[in-house]
Parts: C-alpha cells; sequence; structure tokens
C-alpha cells in the first residue's frame, strides 16, 4: 500500500502511527510546505518564553521518520489532488501516486482588511514556528507589542512576549478574553490574572484603522507599537479538497472513519469538522488531541484495520501567567457552581449526562470530567453530588472501580 | 485525679518521623495524634494497649513501646499489678477482664523438659536423605484385625482424622475472632492437610467448602448447630471445658451479635450469646455419652467425636471417663490456653498446666488398658515444634494450637481482644479492623509456620533415630527433666537429666 | 504485561503507598532525609470515604488518551509503560484534562507533569507502592 499524507503536524505522526500499528512495510510519504521536522505548533508560545527550544519542542525524535520508514518533501507545497488519478501535484509540477491519502492540512491564520493593515511593517500572525521566530528575531525587551485577539493564541503569544520583556496590550473586540472558551464570569478571572502581569487589555473594541505603527481603536484610544501580532482566529485549510471536488463545510467534511467524500481520501485535524458530541453539532475543534486521534484513526483504515474516533469534545488545557485553566463540552444545561479560595469551577449537565466544565486553578483530576463528557457517563449510574466536590473514582460504583483499577472485565 | 499511670509509653524518635500520620490512621484506640499547628504527631500513652501496630507499620521506625519508669516503692509482696488491679477495681466496682492466657509467673514444663538423640548405637536418622513420617491418625483404634471369608484384610477402623503434621487449630468461634482470620485458618488447613475448629459460633457459609478440613464444635450454647453444620466438617467437637476459664461459660456481648454473626449463630441480631458454663444437659459420663451418640447419630457414625475439657485437678478421672464414653477423641487444654475474654482471675488461677495433666491421661489410660480407645489431642499453649515433640513423648497424639496461629498472623499479644478493637483485623468485627487481615497474606503465614515445624519436627525425629511421628508417642524415655523434683519427675514420668 | 492493580477490599487507607512513591522517586537513599518536612507530591493518590479507599496510579491503557493528546511527545509508551519526558513537558496540562483517572499530576516545580512509570525509572525498580503496601491491597502482575 502506499499513503501519502499531506501535512507534517499532530494528524499527520498520529496516521503515520496508525499505519504503522498495522503494517511495517507500506510506503508512506509526507509532504509538508513547512521547512521543519515535526513539531509542536502549540509550543511557540513556550519558545518565546524559553521554557522549550528548537530542538525539545520536536514532535517526535528526530529518527522519527526513518525509524518509521516515512518518505518526506519537506518544504514542498502540495497543488492539487486528482482523485480519480489518485495523484497528488506538487509545487514544481512533479506528480505522486497514492493508494490512500491524508489530507491533514491544518489551519491558517485569519487576516481581517483593515484600514492601512498593508502599511504596517511588522506584522505578524502566531501560528507557525516561522511566525515564532519571525517575531521573536523583531522583538526584545521593551518593544511595545499590540495583540489583537483575546484568544488562547492571543493570550499565549502574550505569555511569549511577556517572557521577553515586551510592553503587552491586548485589544479585543469582544466583552472580555477567551470568549470561546470562558463565560464571561470566568474570563474575568483571568483577565485579572493578565492585568496583574503589566498586560494591558482593550475590550470590546475593534481597530478602525492603522498608521504605520500605531492602531486606532473603536473606542478611541490609539495604540502606538513596534509589533503587530493579529490573532483574530484561524481558517481551516480546505482547498485541496474543495477544488478536487470533495464536499466540504467550513471545514473538510469527514465520517468515523475519517474519510472524505473522495473514495480512499482522507482528512484529519484543524482542517476537519467533526460532531461535538457534547453538544451533537457539528463544528471544527481546532485542537492537538483531536487531530492526533483522528490521524490515528485515519491511519488505521487507510492501512486496511477497523477504527473509528466518534467521541470527539471540544477541550482545552491552558496556563497563562501560572493560571490554570480546563474547558471540556459545551455550556448548557443545568450549572453547578463553585467558587473556592484556590478556584472556579462550573459543571453543566443536562439529560442525565454531564455536558460541559470549566475549572480554573485547582485543575487537579479534571480528566475524570472529561471522561465523563466523553463517555457519556449516565449521571444517575454515579455518585453525582461526591463528583460535584471534586473529580474522583469513588463517584463510581465498587463494581465499575473494580474495573477500572481492578483489572476484572467482567 | 488519676490513680494509674499507663503501662507503656508511645516513644517517638522525631528525627526519625516523617510525619506520615500512618500510626495515627492505624492505631483504633487513638494513641496517635496529629497536631494541625505544630504539624507534629502526638501520643496519647493511657490508650496504648502496646499491640505495636504503630511499631510495625512506621515506615522509618520510629516508634517504639517502651515500659514506663513510672515505679512504686518495692515490695514483693505488693506488686505493682496487684496495686493496679486494686485501683481499677476501687474505680469500676467489676469483675477485671483479660484475654489471651495466663500470663503468671507459673512453671512451664515444657521448657524444663530436654530431648534426646543418638549417638553411636541406634544411629540418628537424615530426614533429608530418608523417608520421615509425620502424618497421624486420629480417633479410636481397631482392637484386632478382621479378615473377610477370602483372607483379605477388613477396614475396620472407625472413622478417623488424618493429619499430615499432628498439629490443628484450635477452636476460635466466629464472633471471637474474624471473618478473615477464619478463612486464614481455614484455607491453611487444607493447604496442610490438617484441621481447624470453628469454635462455638457456627459456620459461616462461605466457609463449608473447606468442611473436609474443618471440625464443627458444640458447646453448651449451641449456637449455630443443625445436621448440615454438624455434617459440614470432618468431626464433631463437644466443648465441656476450656483451658483459659476451667468451670465458667463464655458471652459474646450483643454489640458483637452483628451481620453475619448473628446468622451463623442463629440468634437474633444484638442479642448477647451466653454460653452457660455447663451444659444443661450433662451431668454425669452416662449423660455425655448420650451427647456422643446423638452426634454420632446425626453423623451417620461416619466422623469421630471430640471431647474438649479443661485440664482440671482431676483430669486423669475425667478422660477415662470420656475414653468410656464412646468419644473417638479426648482433647485437653491446659491452663495457659487462651481466650478471647475471660474474667482475670479465672485465667490467672484456674486449672493446671498441660505437660502435667498430659502424663497423667496418658498414664492413667494405659493403666486402665484403654489408651486405643481414644486419641488424646493436648493445647494450652503449645509454643514451638519442641514443645510439640515434648507432648507427643509425654504421650499426646497430636497437639491444638491457637495462640501461635494467631500470632503467625499478626496478633502481638497486647491482651486487649475483650475491647474488640484489635488492631490487626483478628479479634474484632469492626469492619474497617477485619480487612486489615488479607487471608492471602495470613493464610501463608500460617502454611509458612507449620512447614517449618514440621521441617523441624522431622530433624528432631531424626536425631533420636525415629522415622515416625507414631513410634516417638509415650515414648517418656526420650525426655529428661531439669529442675524438677521428684513429684514434677514421677507425674510427668521421666527421668532427670543425667540419670 | 505488568501492571499495578488494586484491591480496595484491603486497602487500610494507610496513605503508606504514597510515601513510598514520594520516597522512591526522591533520588534519596534515605526515607526520613527524602520525607522529613517535605510536603508529598505522589504519582499514587489513596481516594477515601465512607470506610472505602484505594489507591489510584497511571493504569498505563492500552488507548493512552494522555499519549494521544501530548502536545509535546514528551508522554510516550516504552515496552507498555508510559513515560514522560520532564525536559520536553511544558506543563501545558492537556494528559491531566485527558486523563480518565485522574492519575497524572503536575510535578513538583509546576511546570512538568509526573506520572506514575512503575518504579522503572527510579532506584527502586519495582513499584515501591505495592512493596510498601501492608496488605497487598496494590498487586504488580501479570493479567491476561
Amino acid at each position: 500500500m502506499n499513503h501519502i499524507i499531506i501535512g507534517n503536524s499532530a494528524a499527520a505522526i498520529g496516521c503515520v502511527e496508525g499505519i504503522r500499528s498495522i503494517e511495517r512495510d507500506s510506503d508512506i510519504t509526507i509532504i509538508s510546505n513547512e521547512n521543519f521536522h515535526t513539531y509542536s505548533r502549540p509550543l511557540i508560545s513556550y519558545l518565546l518564553e524559553g521554557k522549550t527550544d528548537e530542538k525539545r519542542m520536536l514532535f517526535r525524535g528526530e529518527n522519527f521518520y526513518a525509524e518509521n520508514n516515512v518518505k518526506t518533501y519537506i518544504g514542498r507545497s502540495a497543488l492539487a489532488i486528482d482523485h480519480v488519478a489518485k495523484t497528488v501535484t506538487l509545487d514544481g509540477g512533479d506528480k505522486l501516486s497514492y493508494d490512500r491519502l491524508l489530507v491533514a492540512t491544518g489551519s491558517s491564520a485569519f487576516v481581517p482588511p483593515i484600514d492601512g493593515l498593508s502599511n504596517v511593517k511588522h506584522k505578524f500572525t502566531f501560528i507557525t514556528l516561522s511566525d515564532a521566530l519571525a517575531l521573536a528575531k523583531t522583538v526584545g525587551a521593551g518593544s511595545r507589542a499590540l495583540i489583537i485577539g483575546g484568544g488562547l493564541i492571543g493570550l499565549k503569544c502574550a505569555e511569549g512576549l511577556h517572557a521577553m520583556g515586551c510592553d503587552i496590550t491586548i485589544a479585543d473586540m469582544a466583552k472580555n478574553v477567551l470568549p470561546s472558551v470562558l463565560t464571561p464570569e470566568a474570563a474575568a478571572l483571568v483577565e485579572k490574572r493578565v492585568l496583574q502581569n503589566g498586560v494591558k487589555l482593550i475590550l470590546s473594541n475593534t481597530v478602525t484603522r492603522f498608521d504605520s505603527n500605531a492602531a486606532y481603536l473603536s473606542g478611541g484610544d490609539r495604540v502606538e507599537f513596534d509589533a503587530l501580532v493579529v490573532a483574530v482566529g484561524v481558517r481551516p485549510n480546505i482547498s485541496l479538497i474543495l477544488d478536487a471536488g470533495g464536499a466540504t463545510g467550513r471545514g473538510i467534511i469527514i465520517n468515523e472513519k475519517c474519510e472524505t467524500s473522495l473514495l480512499d481520501v482522507y482528512a484529519a485535524g484543524d482542517c476537519t469538522e467533526s460532531v461535538d458530541i457534547s453538544s451533537g453539532a457539528t463544528k471544527i475543534m481546532a485542537l492537538l488531541p483531536n487531530a492526533y486521534m483522528q490521524g490515528e484513526c485515519a491511519g488505521i483504515n487507510m492501512a486496511g484495520g477497523e477504527k473509528t474516533f466518534d467521541n470527539a469534545i471540544p477541550m482545552n488545557s491552558m496556563g497563562v501567567f501560572g493560571l490554570h485553566m480546563m474547558t471540556a463540552g459545551v455550556y448548557e444545561g443545568d450549572a453547578f457552581a463553585l467558587n473556592a479560595k484556590n478556584g472556579y469551577k462550573r459543571l453543566f449537565y443536562k439529560d442525565n449526562l454531564l455536558k460541559g466544565y470549566i475549572m480554573i486553578g485547582d485543575v487537579a483530576r479534571a480528566g475524570i470530567y472529561t471522561s465523563l463528557i466523553r463517555e457519556r457517563t449516565p449521571l444517575d449510574t454515579i455518585d453525582f453530588d461526591l463528583v460535584k466536590d471534586k473529580p474522583q473514582l469513588m463517584a463510581f460504583s465498587r463494581m465499575e472501580r473494580q474495573k477500572k483499577l481492578g483489572g476484572t472485565t467482567a | 485525679m488519676r490513680f494509674i499511670y499507663p503501662d507503656y509509653e508511645i516513644s517517638r524518635n522525631l528525627s526519625r518521623c516523617i510525619v506520615c500520620r500512618a500510626c495515627e490512621r492505624q492505631c483504633s484506640n487513638d494513641a496517635h495524634g496529629y497536631d494541625e499547628d505544630t504539624e507534629k504527631m502526638f501520643a496519647i500513652d493511657e490508650n496504648c494497649v502496646n499491640c505495636h501496630r504503630c511499631v510495625s507499620i512506621c515506615p522509618t521506625r520510629a516508634l517504639k513501646i517502651v515500659k514506663t519508669d513510672n515505679t512504686f516503692r518495692e515490695n514483693n509482696n505488693w506488686k505493682v499489678d496487684i496495686i493496679k488491679d486494686i485501683y481499677r477495681q476501687a474505680e469500676s466496682g467489676g469483675v477485671l477482664l483479660s484475654s489471651m492466657g495466663n500470663s503468671k509467673d507459673y512453671p512451664i514444663y515444657f521448657d524444663k523438659l530436654l530431648i534426646n538423640a543418638s549417638q553411636v548405637t541406634n544411629p540418628s536418622i537424615d530426614p533429608l536423605r530418608e523417608p520421615m513420617e509425620t502424618r497421624v491418625f486420629l480417633g479410636k483404634k481397631p482392637q484386632a484385625i478382621e479378615r473377610g471369608p477370602d483372607g483379605s484384610l477388613l477396614d475396620n477402623a472407625p472413622p478417623q482424622l488424618e493429619l499430615d503434621v499432628p498439629v490443628m487449630f484450635s477452636a476460635m468461634s466466629y464472633g471471637s475472632i474474624s471473618y478473615t482470620a477464619h478463612e486464614c485458618l481455614a484455607r491453611a488447613s487444607q493447604k496442610l492437610g490438617i484441621y481447624y475448629n470453628t469454635g462455638e459460633g457456627g459456620l459461616h457459609e462461605d466457609f463449608y467448602q473447606y468442611g473436609a478440613n474443618t471440625i464443627v464444635q458444640v458447646a453448651s450454647g449451641r449456637f449455630g448447630v443443625h445436621t448440615n453444620y454438624l455434617n459440614a466438617g470432618a468431626a464433631v467437637e463437644i466443648k465441656m471445658g476450656q483451658g483459659a476459664k476451667p468451670g465458667i461459660g463464655g458471652h459474646l456481648p450483643g454489640a458483637k451479635t452483628v451481620g453475619d454473626i448473628s446468622r451463623t449463630r442463629m440468634i437474633p441480631i444484638g442479642s448477647d450469646a451466653i454460653s452457660p458454663a455447663p451444659h444443661h444437659d450433662i451431668y454425669s459420663i452416662e449423660d455425655l455419652r448420650q451427647l456422643v451418640y446423638s452426634l454420632k447419630e446425626a453423623t451417620d457414625y461416619k466422623k469421630p467425636v471430640i471431647v474438649k475439657i479443661a485440664a482440671v485437678h482431676n483430669v486423669a478421672a475425667i478422660a477415662s471417663g470420656i475414653a468410656r464414653s464412646g468419644a473417638d477423641i479426648v482433647a485437653i487444654d491446659g491452663f495457659r490456653g487462651g481466650t478471647g475474654a475471660a474474667p482475670s482471675r479465672i485465667l490467672n488461677n484456674v486449672g493446671i498446666p498441660i505437660e502435667l495433666a498430659l502424663a497423667s491421661v496418658d498414664q492413667r489410660l494405659r493403666d486402665e488398658g484403654i489408651r486405643n480407645e481414644v486419641s488424646v489431642v493436648v493445647g494450652g499453649s503449645v509454643r514451638s515444634s519442641s514443645d510439640i515433640v515434648k507432648a507427643i513423648a509425654l504421650g499426646a497424639d497430636a497437639v491444638y494450637i491457637a495462640t501461635s496461629a494467631l500470632i503467625a498472623i499478626g496478633c502481638h499479644l497486647c491482651r486487649s481482644c475483650h475491647q474488640g478493637r484489635c488492631n490487626w483485623g483478628i479479634a474484632t468485627q469492626r469492619p474497617d479492623l477485619v480487612r486489615r487481615l488479607n487471608p492471602e497474606i495470613g493464610f501463608q503465614r500460617l502454611v509458612n509456620l507449620i512447614t517449618a515445624w514440621k521441617h523441624e519436627i522431622k530433624e528432631m525425629l531424626g536425631g533420636m533415630g525415629i522415622n515416625s511421628i507414631e513410634a516417638l508417642r509415650g515414648n517418656r524415655l526420650m525426655l529428661r527433666g531439669i529442675g524438677l523434683n521428684e513429684n514434677e519427675l514421677r507425674i510427668l514420668g521421666v527421668k532427670h537429666a543425667g540419670e | 504485561m505488568k501492571r499495578i492493580y488494586v484491591n480496595e477490599k484491603w486497602c487500610l487507607a494507610c496513605h503508606l503507598c504514597e510515601y513510598y512513591c514520594a520516597y522512591a522517586n526522591s533520588g534519596q537513599k534515605d526515607m526520613v532525609k527524602a520525607l522529613q518536612g517535605v510536603r508529598i507530591n505522589p504519582r499514587i493518590q489513596i481516594e477515601e470515604d465512607g470506610g472505602v479507599s484505594f489507591a489510584v496510579s497511571c493504569r498505563h491503557c492500552d488507548e493512552p488518551l494522555c499519549l494521544k493528546g501530548c502536545i509535546t511527545g514528551a508522554l510516550s509508551l516504552d515496552d507498555g509503560v508510559i513515560k514522560v519526558d520532564e525536559k520536553k513537558c511544558v506543563g501545558c496540562y492537556t494528559c491531566i484534562l485527558s486523563c480518565p483517572y485522574g492519575a497524572i499530576m503536575p510535578s513538583a516545580s509546576g511546570s512538568a507533569v509526573q506520572k506514575c512509570e512503575l518504579c522503572l525509572e527510579n532506584s527502586a525498580g519495582e513499584p515501591a507502592c505495592v512493596k510498601g503496601c501492608p496488605n497487598r491491597a496494590i498487586v504488580y502482575e501479570e493479567r491476561v
């Protein structure tokens, strides 16, 4: 079997490992338009912070491709897929044939059209290692940075730049930071921590226009900067599939086996959209764990195995200036609230199921909550009062615990 | 005002204590505590019963229990214990209770008997090279060989108990000891090819599976006795008396009659389980004979019947009567035998040493020509394999052990069984404490102990030039007394060392 | 594959497994030196409530969600044992978010996570919690 993988991040690596769990000797080719060994994208902020380096941020060891017998086209772009002829066309015109193809093209930063943006000299996005390296080259201690976007990427970028000694302002049109994953109440805790670290927040504001090194905000503020980071969101890279006639929504549409609508073409990771079982909605869940597991699922199926990935949920673990938070699922239904000295917690439940949660501060053992959502554990089969208090296996029945911890399968 | 200063003090080596609080969590007597302010452990000596649970579990060996050096004015007549007993009774007005066996300083005859060994003539035997038989059969022996019309041997032996080693676990009721302790004993008996004894609390339904290695007891309270029970075991024992408390009955407080205990004993939850001092239907050997035969009838004459008595002054005559009652085995329990609870005065002052009782019973049965009518089993502080060898040389067919067995599974002889808070999970019914004794561990420790003793018995037998335990029975020439007076030597039927 | 199994029936809630774990992973040769005055941060934790108690440590799952979700590649599977490379780990806690058993926790520094590695990476050589359990409530054995 001859496999081609377009992409070189978590989904691609998951695919390689999925294929190799079934087939030892098939051909695998990775095509990557980035000029790097596989690395972890979420680590780019830690790179700025100095908590990792280019060597340690490799997602797999330097010998990964050799050990897994993977042929690579690093720094090359896939331009087109011919799903009938089963070929991929590379920049430069090379055509590669495949038996099974994985599209793991990820997403790209969305840069909105803003008046004067083209005249800004030092402007960056913050998705790739190249982005981070370019940013690091430009800024230093005392540099003024303006980050447009107070989401996950914007905040992590701020944390990285803060460690470099930059003077940071974050602007966002939303009323609070992390609008996509936190309630305003929870976000307030994060905002407090961000402000305590000397980062300025300008919320409920859009940028109306730029001078070369100043932004004019809708509320009237004028912010001067030495570097601008645009972190307002990402868009899935779906064009290869779209152009080949495959089904797409906002992302590439895949089924539980990670197959696209095109025969023998699979897709995984941030470029896809799939069902969030916590809400039942189809959405883009651009998360590394999902990307890996989709990639692995695709790989196993590509190699002739049987695998479904049908319990994806949105989830995030994130630390900002030492404040840890975890979120998962959707915030629907009844809420259980706990405001402790060292933490904030909301559990959302409906229809006898845990639907989602937010934990800030004390995040110990949060995975037990995640599992309740992912496994759709009926709440009447556990002691939910115990679980509300803290995540614990004590809430399960003795028999269930015996299965989990005692090694009995019955 | 407190008249009584604690007997023992908890000594904590603060340079080793890591404040893991295991001692605190493990002490059911609340002798350890943790101070949140100082973040240090503290001890309450008066709560300590010196059971060594904390000492054993402390991961850094930071704990030991020491005898207090708080003293009274020295007085050989008014000893410390005597004074304290008076204080206690002056405070409580009650009978003093204690548990396990007689702890007073009476002679221990096993320690005054020495075992022989062969030299030059009748050479010794190496048990690692030559077969050595430790198997014994308990029960009435046939008077003569019988043959069928074709000349073949007829099996005319009355029912027997077959033991791989001449040791059995003596009666401890479910109630006095825990479910897990019973499981240890039952499983070890099965593994070792010996027997354990239910005591008078009936047999938990979970343990019927070990019936082939179980002796079921019928005592004066008749708790848990029914036909299935009688037939579940390999033998039936009538308990007439117990070495720890001859002449008195037993009393399991209603608080301990919970759940399975109540069901197994067939009495209502919360009711006191009172075993009367006598069997109210036995006032003579003839009455006893009726019970023996009732039980044989109930078990279709397939199971030997044991009659157990405490070693008391005229034990030989009583044993003779039992041998004539139809019983297959007589069990004699010496005054050092253990108990889960008994009045201290009885415990420490009633009964006689098992060694003397055994020697006189064996001699009496021989003199009367009825030694083969019964096997003799003795208990009441058999502490080692050499005690077993000495008991057999004095005339026993096998021994009963209980205290040794409990020590093997964790008992530290704190003698507080009657408080029901045994930290080792043995003499308690508190679920959190019962589970401290994992039968997987306890059973193996019992198997280890008896296996080790079996090796030692073989070594001693070999040394005497004897290759079968049966050949040692009653062979008092293999014993010599040391430091014993004429009377003691005469009763024991042994010569003095050097003779 | 030998694994750690827990039988709550025999757990005494003595918490010694936690202390033996902390000691085994301390790098010290003396338990007193390792743990005196230290608030331990063990990789095995006792849950207890209403007379029930049991120890929880990494199950080394066949389908390890922690490893699959690890953003750095710091978690790896080595001969059936899930290990963490503390140098690679940046402490994002995605594995804590993922682990259905709550068996991964921040290391003392907070900048990485720690988990049970069956004492294969420390000098104990065999799981110290198992060896130290006074009642065989934690066992290390092969099961089919």
